[in-house]
Formats: C-alpha cells, sequence, structure tokens
C-alpha cells in the first residue's frame, strides 16, 4: 500500500473517478494549468485536458451556478472553492437551488454536484483563510457535509461523494493536506456517506469529533492511554450533516462522559446539534455533563501567532479536556 | 550573552514541514538581523528564513536535505544583552491537574449523583451510602458501579454454593434474630432469662422454627372410665398412699395404642426417622414458674397402679426441684395433662424430636345423643400435635381412633388396676 498525504489522497480520488466516469469534471480557481493554490487537481489537467479541468473567473456563485446547471443536465461535476470562506457568495446557488431540487421537482431532476473546499485554522491564514464553515449549511435538508479526517478516509468519501446522487459539500482541512499521512490501499474502496466511524473504543470517555480534530483527539487518547491509563471511546462523525444518530448515541451511551470536539465557533456548531442528539436520547445514561470543545465566540482566529494558539483547539487542549472528564 | 534557539518557520497555509536545501551561514559566524539564513524547500514555495535576532551563530541542528517539521528547532544563536529568554515556566496544563487532584480529594462531589448512577443503583439495588467514589471530590462514577457489579457477579456464585453447604449443615437453634426493643414502663420488673426458663425458651423456639405442626381433636366418651375410676379410688387411696389419676388411664390407652401403632412413637433424626421400640411417654409436670418433662419408662409393660406410682413420685421430685438429668431422658412420646389446668381444647408444642404430642383436656359432663336420645356422658377432648415429616393424617386418625376405641371401653375387665 503507498503511502499518501491528505491532499494526494484527494487527488487520487478524483483521477480514478474521473477516469472511470466521462461525464466527472472539475471546475475552479486556478484548478487548471496551476493544479489547484494546494495543488489538489496537480496533474489532472494535463491528463483530462481544458475541457474537464475547467479554470474558471473568480467569482463562487458562478462555479457553485454552472456547476449546478451542469449536474441538472447530466454531467457529474465537482467544484471547487479556493477557501471555505470564500462559499459564501455562492450560498444561494448552494441552498437555495442545489439542496432543495430534487424536492422541488417531485424527484423529476437531480443535482449530483460536489463541492470541494478547503476550511480550518492553525496555518497563519488569520480571517479569510482559517474559517470553519460547515455550521452554515448544517440545518438545510438536501445537503450532505462531508469532513474526512484521514488521507485514507478523504479518499473513500470523496469518490462516494462524487457518485452520490445529490449534492454534497465536501470540506478538507488544510492543514491536514501535508501533515497527515498514511497507507492508503490501491484497490478502490468507497466509504459510505453517512456513517460515522469508531476510530479507537475505550469504557472511560466517549470522544466524538470530525475532520482533523480527529487525529488530534486519536493522538492526546494515545499520551492519555499511556500515561493514565485511561480508555477512550473516539467516534469520528465523518458525515456531519446529516448526522449518524444510531453511532452518536451507541457511543455516548457506552461511557456516560461525553466530550464534543469542535474547531469552529462553540454556539450553534455541529457538536451542539451532536449535543442535542445525546440530551434527547442518552439522559439516563449520563455520568456528566455533556463537554464541549471548541474555538471561542470571536469573529474570527487571530493572525498572531499567540493569539491563534490561544483561539484554536489543538492537541494540548484536546487532551487536558479529555483528562478532566476523565476524572470527573 | 545569552543562547537563542530559532525553529523552522510556518512557510505557507499548509505548510507543515520543509527540506533544508542549503545553509547560507556556518558555526562561528556573526549575524545580523533578518540576515538570510538558510535556504527551505517545501510543496508550496522555496524560501530564504532570515535571523529573528543578530550575534553569533553556535550550532546548525539540521543537516541539508533534511526534512523536518515546523517549529523544529534548526540552529543556536549567542545574543548579546538579552536576558535569558529559555525561562522555565510551569505549563497551564500541569497547574490544571494539580488543581484537580486537590479537588478530588476532598469529598465535596460524594452526594452529586448522575442520572446514569442514579438509574444503575435503582436496577441493581445498591445503596450509593455504602459506595465509595473514585470521581472529583468524591463523587461516584458510573464506573465505579459498574465495576462494584463486576466484582459483585463474581462473588456471588461462590457465595450461593457457601450459602448451600451453610444451610444443609447448620443446626436450626443457631438461627438467632435480633431481639427488639422493648419500651420500659414505670414499675416494670426485669427478670432475666436464665436456667429453665432459657431451656423451655431454645427449646420452644426450636420446635416450633423446624418442626411443621398438624393439628388434630377426637372426642372421647369417657363414662366408663369415670365410674369405674370413682369405684376404685377410695380404696386405691387407702391402699397405696396415692392418689388413682384418671390421667395414668390415658397413659396406658396411649402406650397400647403406640404399640399398635409405632409410626407416632418415632423420632426425626435430619436424614432419617427413627423408629423406637420402647415406648418411654415424657409426661407434663409444671409448678407455678416452670415446666419440667420427666419419663416413665416402658409404660406399656406397666400396669395402672404401676403408672400412677411413676407419675405420683415424678411429679412429687418435680414439686421438690429434685429430678435428675435421667429422669428426663429416653422420651419417645409426650401426654400432656392439660385438662389439670380447666383446658378444653389446645394446640401443644412437639417435644423436639419426637413425632408427637397427646394433649388429654378436663373431663366434662355433656348432653350427647345417643340412639337419638339425649344423655348425660362425661366427654373429653384429645388434642394431637403432629409433626408433619414424619406422620400425616391417615396414620394418626388410625391412632386417634384406637385411643378412642380403648379409653371406651375401659372397665374391670379389660383394665385392671394391678
Amino acid at each position: 500500500m503507498p503511502v499518501l498525504s491528505y491532499i494526494e489522497a484527494i487527488t487520487a480520488a478524483m483521477d480514478e473517478e474521473m477516469e472511470r466516469d466521462d461525464r466527472v469534471f472539475i471546475l475552479g480557481e486556478d484548478v487548471g494549468k496551476r493544479g489547484g493554490v494546494f495543488r489538489a487537481t496537480d496533474g489532472l489537467y494535463n491528463k483530462y485536458g481544458a475541457e474537464r479541468v475547467i479554470d474558471t473567473p473568480l467569482a463562487e456563485s458562478a462555479i457553485a451556478g454552472v456547476g449546478i446547471g451542469a449536474a441538472m443536465y447530466g454531467l457529474i461535476p465537482i467544484a471547487e472553492m479556493q477557501f471555505a470562506d470564500f462559499i459564501l457568495p455562492a450560498v444561494n446557488q448552494i441552498i437555495s437551488e442545489a439542496a432543495k431540487l430534487r424536492y422541488r421537482s417531485n424527484n423529476d431532476w437531480s443535482c449530483p454536484i460536489t463541492i470541494r473546499a478547503p476550511y480550518g485554522g492553525g496555518i497563519h491564514g488569520a480571517l479569510y483563510h482559517s474559517q470553519s464553515v460547515e455550521a452554515i449549511f448544517a440545518n438545510q435538508p438536501g445537503l450532505k457535509i462531508v469532513m474526512p479526517s484521514s488521507p485514507r478516509e478523504a479518499k473513500g468519501l470523496l469518490k462516494a461523494a462524487i457518485r452520490d446522487p445529490d449534492p454534497v459539500l465536501f470540506f478538507e482541512h488544510k492543514r491536514a493536506y501535508r501533515l497527515l499521512k498514511e497507507e492508503v490501499p490501491i484497490e478502490e474502496e468507497v466509504i459510505e456517506i453517512g456513517k460515522a466511524n469508531q476510530v479507537r473504543a475505550g469504557d472511560d470517555i466517549t470522544v466524538i469529533t470530525y475532520g482533523l480534530c480527529v487525529h488530534f483527539a486519536k493522538e492526546a487518547a494515545q499520551q492519555l492511554n499511556d500515561e493514565h491509563g485511561i480508555e477512550v471511546e473516539l467516534l469520528d462523525l465523518r458525515t456531519v450533516y446529516p448526522l449518524d444518530q444510531q453511532a452518536i448515541v451507541h457511543a455516548a451511551k457506552k461511557t456516560g462522559k461525553v466530550l464534543l470536539i469542535t474547531e469552529d465557533n462553540k454556539e450553534g456548531s455541529i457538536i451542539s446539534e451532536v449535543s442535542a442528539i445525546i440530551g434527547e436520547q442518552c439522559l439516563f445514561d449520563l455520568d456528566a455533563p455533556i463537554k464541549r470543545l471548541a474555538g471561542p465566540d470571536v469573529p474570527a482566529m487571530p493572525y498572531a501567532s499567540s493569539l491563534e494558539k490561544a483561539f484554536i483547539v489543538n492537541q494540548d487542549k484536546i487532551k487536558q479536556a479529555m483528562l478532566e472528564l476523565a476524572q470527573f | 550573552m545569552s543562547e537563542i534557539t530559532i525553529t523552522m518557520p510556518q512557510l505557507g497555509e499548509s505548510v507543515t514541514e520543509g527540506t533544508v536545501s542549503q545553509w547560507l551561514v556556518q558555526a562561528g559566524d556573526l549575524i545580523e538581523k533578518y540576515q538570510p539564513l538558510v535556504e527551505v524547500m517545501t510543496d508550496k514555495v522555496n524560501a530564504e528564513v532570515p535571523a529573528t535576532f543578530s550575534g553569533e551563530i553556535t550550532a546548525l541542528l539540521v543537516e541539508e536535505g533534511e526534512t523536518i517539521a515546523v517549529g523544529t528547532p534548526i540552529c543556536q544563536l549567542k545574543v548579546e544583552g538579552t536576558d535569558d529568554l529559555s525561562e522555565s515556566t510551569q505549563t497551564p496544563s500541569e497547574n490544571n491537574e494539580k488543581a484537580i487532584d486537590e479537588a478530588a480529594a476532598t469529598e465535596s462531589m460524594k452526594q452529586r449523583y448522575s442520572p446514569a448512577v442514579l438509574t444503575l443503583a435503582a436496577e441493581h439495588h445498591i445503596n450509593l451510602a455504602d459506595v465509595t467514589g473514585t470521581g472529583m471530590g468524591g463523587r461516584i462514577t458510573r464506573k465505579d458501579i459498574k465495576q462494584l457489579l463486576a466484582n459483585q457477579d463474581s462473588t456471588t456464585a461462590s457465595a450461593a454454593s457457601q450459602q448451600l453447604s451453610e444451610t444443609s449443615t447448620r443446626k436450626p437453634h443457631e438461627k438467632k434474630l435480633k431481639p427488639i426493643q422493648v419500651d420500659q414502663l414505670p414499675g416494670d420488673l426485669e427478670i432475666p432469662v436464665t436456667g429453665i426458663r432459657k431451656a423451655i425458651a431454645s427449646n420452644m423456639v426450636r420446635a416450633t422454627s423446624e418442626i411443621p405442626h398438624a393439628w388434630m381433636m377426637i372426642e372421647v366418651d369417657v363414662t366408663n372410665l369415670v365410674s369405674y375410676r370413682n369405684a376404685e379410688k377410695k380404696r386405691f387411696k387407702e391402699l397405696e398412699g396415692y392418689n388413682l389419676s384418671y390421667f395414668s388411664f390415658f397413659l396406658n390407652a396411649v402406650a397400647k395404642a403406640l404399640k399398635k401403632f409405632p409410626e407416632l412413637n418415632s423420632s426425626w433424626a435430619g436424614d432419617k426417622i427413627i423408629q423406637h421400640k420402647e415406648i418411654n411417654l415424657s409426661i407434663a409436670v409444671g409448678s407455678e414458674t416452670e415446666l419440667y418433662v420427666p419419663v416413665i419408662r416402658n409404660v406399656d409393660e406397666k400396669s395402672i397402679k404401676g403408672i400412677a406410682k411413676d407419675v405420683h413420685h415424678l411429679a412429687k421430685k418435680a414439686r421438690t426441684g429434685s429430678l435428675t438429668q435421667a429422669d428426663m431422658q429416653g422420651g419417645t412420646f409426650t401426654v400432656n395433662n392439660t385438662g389439670t389446668f380447666g383446658s378444653v381444647q389446645s394446640m401443644g408444642v412437639i417435644n423436639y424430636p419426637q413425632a408427637a404430642i397427646l394433649q388429654v383436656e378436663s373431663i366434662v359432663k355433656r348432653p350427647v345423643i345417643i340412639n337419638d336420645m339425649f344423655a348425660a356422658r362425661d366427654m373429653v377432648n384429645l388434642c394431637l400435635s403432629l409433626d408433619h415429616r414424619i406422620l400425616d393424617g391417615v396414620i394418626c386418625g388410625k391412632f386417634m381412633s384406637h385411643v378412642r376405641d380403648i379409653l371406651e371401653n375401659i372397665s374391670g375387665d379389660t383394665t385392671p388396676i394391678y
């Protein structure tokens, strides 16, 4: 099995899907000749040509709108937003059109578009290059939001997203692009959307998170196991909308002590909804207050190193929160 | 003078590592602030890393061609005039850990129960006051309860088998109940339970708690007995010096019936029933405060006079307190003369480990119907308490009928006094 970085796994997934199905094509800013600012589409322009890897103007609403139109017409677009922060001009297209098309047309039309966007901070990106935007879309029935936590997950989930008959938002943590590397099977692996993944089994505390935080939680859990013998049950949500309620309830009931983690601002975040599900369904199994570890309710990730560090959820903060919950 | 460590900087938004392609300085070089130190290659850019201080390079920590993570030390610098920047500070997480440890040492959370703990405690009938919590502030965690239950499960099996073997070997009188608290009233007299009272108490508890008692009562027409005894008693008293009691006739009748139904003349011995050949009748002899049960041996071999003599002697001994242990051993069946206190019906407690006890009640003149005519007859009730482990109703019914037949047919011919 070759070792791939997170971004190489994403490139490989798009490459394989474009090879499998001629209808699959890519559109976005600098995705063509440049191969994307993060190099996610590196090599694909040369391999599939300008008609299937299309450079667009700096107009996110157009990228989404053109993609939605092409999808309605029978193609399978992969639209790239250069940064998730810049998806906001496309929100009308995504929420009002893509999400509602199947419902509005009484199942006559569908919109099999995948919209990829790098999110997250901790990379000195400041306001416009650090945001987590998933919560904006996470109450729009008709949409699916996938946020992979590792190279292998990224490849398997992106292939599933491209094959999904409905719109999928695919958020990739930009810090994970070159930080995470792992062995990824050569043979085809498609990971089902809508199913959470038990990363680690334990009986002391349950940690539920998604995206890059899964990686930090995994590392912290190993440290706590080595240092304190604490066994952490770690659940990777993978799909943050709609949520895998069954897996959430099962994991929460297992230990009764639940820590929820997101890099996003705390109030109204994905984990707020996870907390509500647990509150509704697990009251008599809870052994501690449901605990949320998230970014502060501050408008943006600061640029200054010290402030960025204070803002962002990192491995140390996760480990500390886990330890406190285990000792409660 | 102080040492400064320069680390690998972040050279792009997605960059987490870089490869040192070329060092632009050497150890020992004096450098100015912002002077390029090293060329670094990343996935996105090639860049020169500038010095952040002026000073003298003391060591290069990374070889050319090495790929290192952002934040890794790359070289050391000796700087003039600044204070030691690498002062050791306690990390906040260490502080927090200490705070948590301190909180755990208190008991402030001992009675704060989570829904999970309350649910488990209710399900498994656990008294939370008995559980030691390992959580913060002495809080009982769900895991504490689960561990308690796991330990219980592993010990229940062995405890159950232990209990089983205990019950099979346990003597019934060992089962002790806690005495209840009695409210003291003014003028109460406390009488210590000692000696014979204590023995009576423990025998009665043992008999009533172990033996499954069953009862039966028959009515006997003893008109013949009464007239026979009335005719003989005066002469007997003059001749022998003691009374010719009714009780002797009853003992005689019981002994004869036991001879015919030896099942009632037996004892319970746990895993077996012992049927006795000798017919030794225990008789209850009471005084104001005490009750003795001396034994008349081989009653079936004795005449009415012989029985009367034994009763007289034993009663006398009981009154004078001179009964010996030997006088009270070897009984196989008990006859209790409850009629002497005027009782007409009673439910006797079996004299452990015998199989039954017969209570002879008062002889009372009553109207009864014989051949559709009223007649005034001397009637007596005989009450039998039986150990239902040893005896059943059918055999006891036959025994009682036989006793009645003997008693109703008493006359000088059937039952001579001598």
